[in-house]
Parts: structure tokens; sequence; C-alpha cells
């Protein structure tokens, strides 16, 4: 099938946040702060400057509570009496005239008496630094499995690494993007571009003080989000309500892409620490794991991103013995946030990288170290979380070593790096493992819930809050129905994401859109079947005649087959002792780079990579093999070119002329190959596949860069990205 | 809903889109926001203002040019196109492909597919992939937009029929 919005959006015509035209509406803009920790003193507004036509609204216009309604609510809207980061909010200014409102902003200026600011999330904060708790620790988790003290005193074998990935920016296309505006009856109606129109209902809530039968968002079509319009969407939207709210006129504030790089979320900096108990065969006896990420300024999603990478910190591989303590730290920069893999790829990269680290160590083949400890059908994760799916994890990296022509490939790469005066080859390999859904008892909590209506002409409507962000889950969604009700695509309507019509079936994230809110569109369908009196078993024909023919019963009545979340059985997990079952299920895959680097510029190029993944049954091939090579992309960005520079906690190069992002000619063609076994508990089948993709790339290209370069190394490729001036810094100049 | 308060307007006569338009607009005016927020043509998508994402690129005079780095008043006696002069028809093939996933910065890669459509020499001095290098995409890691283009281009002109080296 087909994408269904693809016409409108190969035509031009599908209608972003910006291109709706919005009667009387207002552009909205904010003045940030400059400085990255300070008391505010006073807001100067220039004399000579006509203000008059200009709403200005400060934390004082805020009706409810100053907060971003998040996971501790820290964040204030707008910032009152201090400032905690460079670009943080403080002044919002609205205007008829998006010029004039540039020009604004620069009229207002601030009296700011500086404080120590915390700059480094791996040092030790001074006193003066401390600014939250007693420790600037916004969260501290860890994992134990087994005696790890005791397994460390007798083994044969203790190596240590440190590995450090940069932020990463999410340059989704579509700038950050929102309109507000409040109509006759007061109701404030939120539109815009957005993952989870239910936490912008939320924090609306929150900050306007409106209760939800006064709050209705829209999502509008997104132009990407990969996380970056999961929480940051939720500020945008108070700063428009709040202008549109004084101005009583409609607001659009749509940031232009300078502004969204400097003020909107990344991916989290991290650094990982290993240090392994092996045996002589490379067995994994005991992981010892620290994960420090830097959460910014504000709480907002960092313990639950936190969370994510310290249980996917050691690994598919089976370890009796495993300790991991993770920390989010502030620091006084723009928060970091939600961002495609969640914590993953940089607990990934620090564990791939280490088990090419210990192979190397031992002298034993990095193949070799993966096959002796990839977990087998019975053994357990670090949580204790016994797997059983029957997926055959060693098999799922052989075909990616075939299919990559990995042995082949090796040999030809010795004989060429002798000879070739200056470029290299190398090849790597990362296993990687992702949890499908919301982490521990995350679904239990949101309990989601989702609709399928019978409409009167005999069609369907899904109503959920899940939103098209690209990834296709108009398409998905609309295939998931058709199969489940033996109905054609064009008899299946999918409601727009409008919180006044439609349940919450939860956020789009966590790549639980399919297999999550996927199953409850099945379990919905099943609902309406049997309201309807018909067989659970029912298709086709006789379900659109019993849905006309109940309309005709019952005039103007709402025919809803309605769903809700329920774990599936066998599931079992402890948020205070992270012990359990930490997912329902993982997709689990092997990545293969090869690469060559130039020695003369010190830049690398991959020239093939091979994606191999099991992610239960593969709804439809050409979205899902898109997402897989769209994430491989963004995961060769982030480890070779993708570098946020900052100077006292705010991006510096926030343009696209030097923050740079893969383009055609950088990438070869993405190789993607699935196994299917499927998830009985998933839509269809399905497990997650979204964010896998994002956790290979990065570690594999590392590994294949390594072993390029592994006669010339005096230091190890393990903080990324390898840019050429990282590359030139740990090699020994050649003179070709 | 104004971008731009202008005191000295200039009007300008040029071709879009095969029908002539005269237009007045400030001087400083980009085309960009001519079509969008005047003219409402709004499938030209403003992705970095900087002349980097290709997401604007419409042509002008045959030529693929970013819609943000041109002042519309340069534009007198010009032919502009625009994503919205595309026929549909010769769209299949990408959206079969995959070519678009988020969309945003798909009206930019159909404007460059179709320039390449109509100057297929250009493949003879360039691959497809750096002849896309201008144009950004988050989603699609490419391959979609390769394989699509790839299958308009060789339907095309079966002669040449092209295929991606890499």
């Amino acid at each position: 099938m087909r994408r269904r919005e693809g016409l409108a959006k190969l035509t031009g015509s599908e209608k972003y946040i910006d291109d709706l035209s919005i009667p009387g509406c207002l552009w909205g803009m904010a003045a940030r702060s400059p400085v990255p920790r300070g008391i505010i003193r006073q807001i100067h507004f220039a004399k000579d400057f006509n203000w008059s036509e200009f709403v200005v609204v400060d934390h004082r216009d805020i009706p409810g509570t100053n907060e971003i309604f998040m996971i501790q609510n820290d964040q204030p809207v707008l910032a009152a009496d201090r400032v905690m980061h460079i670009h943080e909010p403080v002044v919002l200014l609205a205007h008829p005239d998006r010029q004039a409102c540039r020009h604004a902003i620069n009229q207002i200026s601030f009296d700011i008496d500086p404080l120590p600011a915390a700059l480094d999330y791996r040092k030790v904060p001074t006193t003066e630094q401390i600014q939250y708790a007693s420790d600037n620790v916004f969260a501290h988790l860890s994992v134990t499995k087994g005696d790890v003290e005791q397994a460390f005193k007798d083994a044969p074998h203790v190596i240590q690494g440190i590995y450090e990935t940069g932020a990463q920016e999410h340059v989704y296309l579509e700038n950050q993007g929102m309109a507000a505006w409040f109509d006759d009856q007061g109701v404030l109606t939120v539109q815009g571009s957005m993952q989870c129109p239910y936490y912008v209902v939320n924090a609306l809530k929150h900050a306007l003080k409106l209760d939800e039968s006064r709050v209705r968002v829209i999502q509008s079509p997104t132009g990407g989000g990969f996380g970056g319009k999961e929480d940051y969407p939720s500020n945008l939207a108070c700063y428009a309500a709040l202008l549109a709210l004084k101005a009583q006129q409609p607001v659009k504030i749509i940031y232009d892409r300078e502004e969204d790089l400097a003020a909107t979320t990344k991916r989290h900096p991290a650094r990982l620490k290993h240090r392994t108990a092996v045996d002589d065969q490379g067995r994994l006896i005991a992981q010892d794991i620290e994960m420090i990420i830097d959460g910014g300024a504000y709480v907002t999603l960092s313990p639950v991103v936190l969370s994510r990478g310290i249980i996917h910190a050691a690994g598919p591989y089976a370890c009796d013995h495993v300790r991991i303590e993770g920390k989010a730290m502030l620091s006084n920069s723009v928060p970091f946030g939600a961002f495609r893999g969640f914590g993953v790829p940089q607990a990934a990269f620090a564990m791939e990288r280490h088990m090419d680290h210990i192979a190397r160590t031992l002298g034993i083949d990095a193949v070799e170290m993966r096959r002796r400890n990839l977990i087998r059908d019975g053994q357990s994760l670090s949580t204790g979380q016994v797997i059983n799916d029957g997926t055959d994890r060693v098999a799922l990296m052989d075909l990616a070593l075939k299919e990559s022509g990995w042995a082949g490939h090796i040999k030809d790469h010795a004989a060429f790096n002798q000879t070739h005066p200056y470029l290299r080859k190398g090849m790597g390999l990362a296993c990687i493992y992702h949890g499908s859904g919301f982490t521990g008892s995350g679904e239990v909590h949101l309990a989601s819930k989702l609709h399928v209506a019978g409409l009167s002409d005999g069609r369907i409507e899904i109503r959920s809050a899940n939103t098209e962000i690209g990834q296709g889950m108009l398409t998905v969604f609309t295939r998931i129905a058709s199969h489940r009700l033996g109905l054609e695509p064009e008899q299946i309507v999918i409601a727009e994401a409008d919180t006044s019509r439609v349940p919450n079936s939860g956020p789009t994230v966590a790549s639980r859109t399919t297999m999550v809110a996927g199953k409850l569109v099945e379990n919905a369908c099943s609902d309406l079947l049997d309201q309807l009196g018909l067989p659970v078993h029912e298709t086709g024909q006789v379900v659109v005649d019993a849905i006309t023919a109940w309309h005709l019963d019952n005039p103007g009545q709402e025919l809803v087959g309605t769903a809700q979340y329920r774990q599936p059985p066998g599931i079992n997990w402890d948020d205070k002792t992270y012990k359990g079952d930490a997912y329902g299920t993982y997709g689990w895959a092997t990545y293969i780079a090869r690469v060559q680097v130039d020695l003369r510029t010190c830049t690398t190029t991959v020239l093939d990579f091979h994606a191999v993944q099991e992610i239960g049954t593969v709804i439809n091939n050409t979205l899902a093999t898109g997402q897989i090579q769209g994430g491989v992309v963004q995961g060769i960005g982030w480890a070779l070119m993708e570098e946020c520079c900052f100077r006292e906690g705010a991006m510096i190069n926030n343009q696209l002329t030097n923050y740079i992002i893969p383009t055609a000619s950088d990438v070869p063609g993405i190789s993607v190959s699935f196994l299917e076994n499927p998830y009985e508990h998933g839509a269809m089948g399905a497990k997650g596949l979204g964010e896998l993709p994002m956790d290979g790339p990065a570690p594999a290209i590392a590994n294949a860069v390594a072993d390029a370069l592994s006669q010339l190394l005096i230091d190890q490729p393990d903080t990324i990205p390898l840019t050429p001036e990282r590359i030139m810094s740990l090699t020994t100049p050649i003179h070709a | 809903m104004s971008t731009n308060t202008c005191t000295n307007p200039i009007t300008i006569s040029l071709t879009l889109n095969s029908k002539p338009l005269s237009i007045a607009v400030d001087p400083a005016e980009r085309l960009l926001d001519t079509l969008r927020y005047q003219l409402g043509l709004t499938g030209t998508k403003e992705g970095c203002a900087e002349g980097e994402c290709g997401a604007c690129t419409v042509l002008i005079d045959d030529q693929p040019a970013n819609a943000c780095l041109v002042l519309t008043c340069q534009l007198a006696g010009r032919f502009v196109r625009t994503i919205e002069s595309i026929n549909v028809d010769t769209l299949h093939h990408m959206h079969e492909q995959g070519t678009t996933q988020c969309g945003a910065c798909t009206p930019g890669v159909v404007m460059c597919a179709q320039w390449i459509n109509e100057h297929q020499d250009v493949l003879k001095h360039q691959s497809l992939r750096q002849l896309m290098s201008g144009n950004l995409c988050r989603c699609t890691g490419y391959d979609g937009i390769i394989l699509g283009i790839e299958k308009t281009l060789n339907e095309t002109n079966p002669a040449t029929a092209h295929k991606d080296p890499r």
C-alpha cells in the first residue's frame, strides 16, 4: 500500500502550520536570555521605540502556574527572577508584521547579575554551581544483577574503556511552529507541529489554568519530529497561547532555523565508563558500567532518557553479574531532550566500541567475541528479563555478515591497506537491540485509549492521538484496520489528531505507535464488531452493511468501538528495583559498516552499510525500509559529521551552513534486510522499529574506522563525531 | 498576516507557472515570502533560509534556485515555476518508492528532480546523488528519493536507463 498522504506531500498541497492562513493572526517571538545563569534585575525596553503596536507578555501574564508541565515541572514557561540558560525566554512579543517583531526583539535588553554556571556535566560541580538538590544530579538510577564485586575478584581479565558521544540536533526539515487562538466561548485552540497532542493539552491546562473542556489541541501535518517535537512543542504552545490570550487575537510562532537550532532540545551528550571482567575466551563475566548524561538546565525528559539508556547499556549479551549506575546532570545549557533512540544510541556506542576493545585486547576476532556472548533464548538481560522469543540472534548476525561480504572484504582490505599510499579501508559491526514501547510500567500508566467509529456511510474512522510525522502512521493504521476488518483502504478514515475528537492513545514516541497503538486499532475494531453483534472474525461487506444498518436503526447516534491498553500477561517489572521485564519485547539487529579513511584529509567515507534486523512482522515494506534507511543516515551523521559546538551552554553553529548533516552524495545506498518473528501482542505481529536504526550506525562506523586505521592509531576512536579534526588527532601523521 | 511592511513597493511582471503576473513587492522581499505569503503558493517550503537545504527549490528560467536567496524584484521578465506547476501524473514512481516521508523537503526534491528530468544530459557529468545533494532530507536516508527519481527518469527516457552506481 502506498503512503496515504503521499501525493499531497509530493505536490506540496499538504498544509503544515506555516502554510495555514489564519485571519487576523499576529506573529509571535521570544526575547531570550543572553547569559547562562543569573538573577534578572531589570528588563529594558528601548525608549525611542513605539511599543504600543506590540503585545508584550512576561511571567506576570501567566494565569496558571509558571511551569512547563512535564516530569518535574521545574522549567518555567517564562523566566521570572532568574535565568538558567542562554536563550531561555523571558519576554514574548506579538505584532502583525514579522520583520517588526524581529526588529523589536533587538530593542529589548536585560540587566542580569551573573551567577557561576555549570557548563561541563562531566565535572563535579563547585558549591557555587549547585542548583539542584545537593549535587546537581537530576536523576540517579541503577541496575544490578548478580554479585559484581565477587565476579571481578576472580576474573582473569579486566578491561576498561571510556566512551563519549556529543549532542545531536534533530534537523527535522520543518522548523517548530504553533498557532493559538481563543474563540468567543473562551475555548483555547492550539494547532501546530507536534508528536504528542495530549502533552500539549496538559501543558496548556497547567500554565493557562484552563480545564480540559476549554483546551483543544490539533496536530498539523508535521515535517519530521525524531523526538524533537515530543516535549518542546509544549513550550511553544504556551508561548503562543499566552500571547493570544493577551492580544485577544490569533498568534502564530514559527521558528526560523537559527532560532530552532539555538533554542530547542538536542540529544543528550553522554559519557560512559565500562569495566568488564572476561575469561580467556572473551566471555563476559561481569560488567560494571557508569553512564552520565548532560540534562541541561531543566529536568525535562532526562530521567526517562537515562532510564532507557542504562537498561540497554550492557548490550544484547548474556552476563551474570552486571552493575549499571546512571546519572543525569544539570548544566546551564539549553535543556537536552528526546531524540530517536532516547539514551540507547549513547549506550550502544559505548558497549559496541567496548566489545571491539575487549576483542582486540584479548586477540579475539570481533565477530567471535559477539558470537560467544549474544543472548540466547532462556538467558537474561541486565534487568533479569529472560528472553524467550524464538529469535536466533546469532543467525541474524551471520546473515548480516554474509550480506555484507564481511570475510571477503576483510581479506581485500588487508591487501589494499598495505599498498595504498593514503587510503585505508575498514569494517565494523554492531549488535544492537531496542525495547519497544514505554519503559517498565510506562504503558500501564499511560493506559492509552483509542476509538474506531462506524460511520453512517459504512466507512470506519480511527480516532487516535497518534500523529503522522513522516513515519507512516496513517498508512500503517489504515493497513492494520483494513486487515482486521477486511475493508479497502478507501473505507478507512483516519481522524485528524484533534483532542476535541480523539481519545488519548498516548504519545507518538518510543517506537510504540505501530506496535502498541496499532494493537489498540485491532482491539477497537474487535469491539466495534462486538457492538454490531457480529462474530469476532467477521470481515468485509457484512461489516459495512451492519454499520449502515446500525445507523438506520440509531439515527444521529455514534457507533464507537473502544480499546484501552492492557498489559500482556507475563510482564513483570519493578520500578523500584529496576528488575524484571523492562519491555514487552525487543527489536534485534546487526549493523555493518565499511568505510574508507583518506589520510590526506582525515575524512571518512561510508562505502557501504548493511542493516539486518528482526522487528516482528513488517507491515509495509517500503515504509519500514525507509525508516531504517533514514535512521541509519541520521546515525551516520551523528557518527561522522554532526557536531553541536557550545559556548556557555548554547549552540553557536546554529545554521545548516555549519551544522552539517549528510547529503545524498555523502552516503551510500543503505542495504536493509528484515527477519520476521511475529510478536503476538503487537499489531499484526509488529514490534517497534523506528529507533533501532539510530542505535547501530555510530558504533559500527567507529569500529570500522578503528579497523581501517589500526596501524596508525595513537588513540582509539572512542568519542564521536569522528570529524576529520578528531581523526587527525587520533592518528600519527603520514607523509604520502 | 504579512511578514513585511513596505513603504516603497516596486511593481514587476513575470511569468509564474505559465501565467503572466504583475505584482508589487518590497525591494527586500524574498521570492519565498512572495510565493508563500502574498500568493498563497505554500508548496514551496522554508527549511533554513540560507540556501543550504533546498526545501524552497523552484525553477527560474529552467534552472533550479533556492527561493530563500532570490529577491522577487530581481525577477522582472523571468519565468518561474513552483511545485504547484507539477503534473501529479509524473509523481507515481516517487509515491511508490518512498520518496516522501514527512514531506517538508519533498517539494524541493520534486522540483530538482523535474529539472534533472528536463536536462538528462547532466547525468553524463554528475551522478544523481551528486545532483540531488543540494536537497537535504532527514527522513529517507535518500534511498527512497534516488530510487523514485531513477524510476521516473527511466520512464521518461528509457534509452538512457539510469541506475545509481552506489
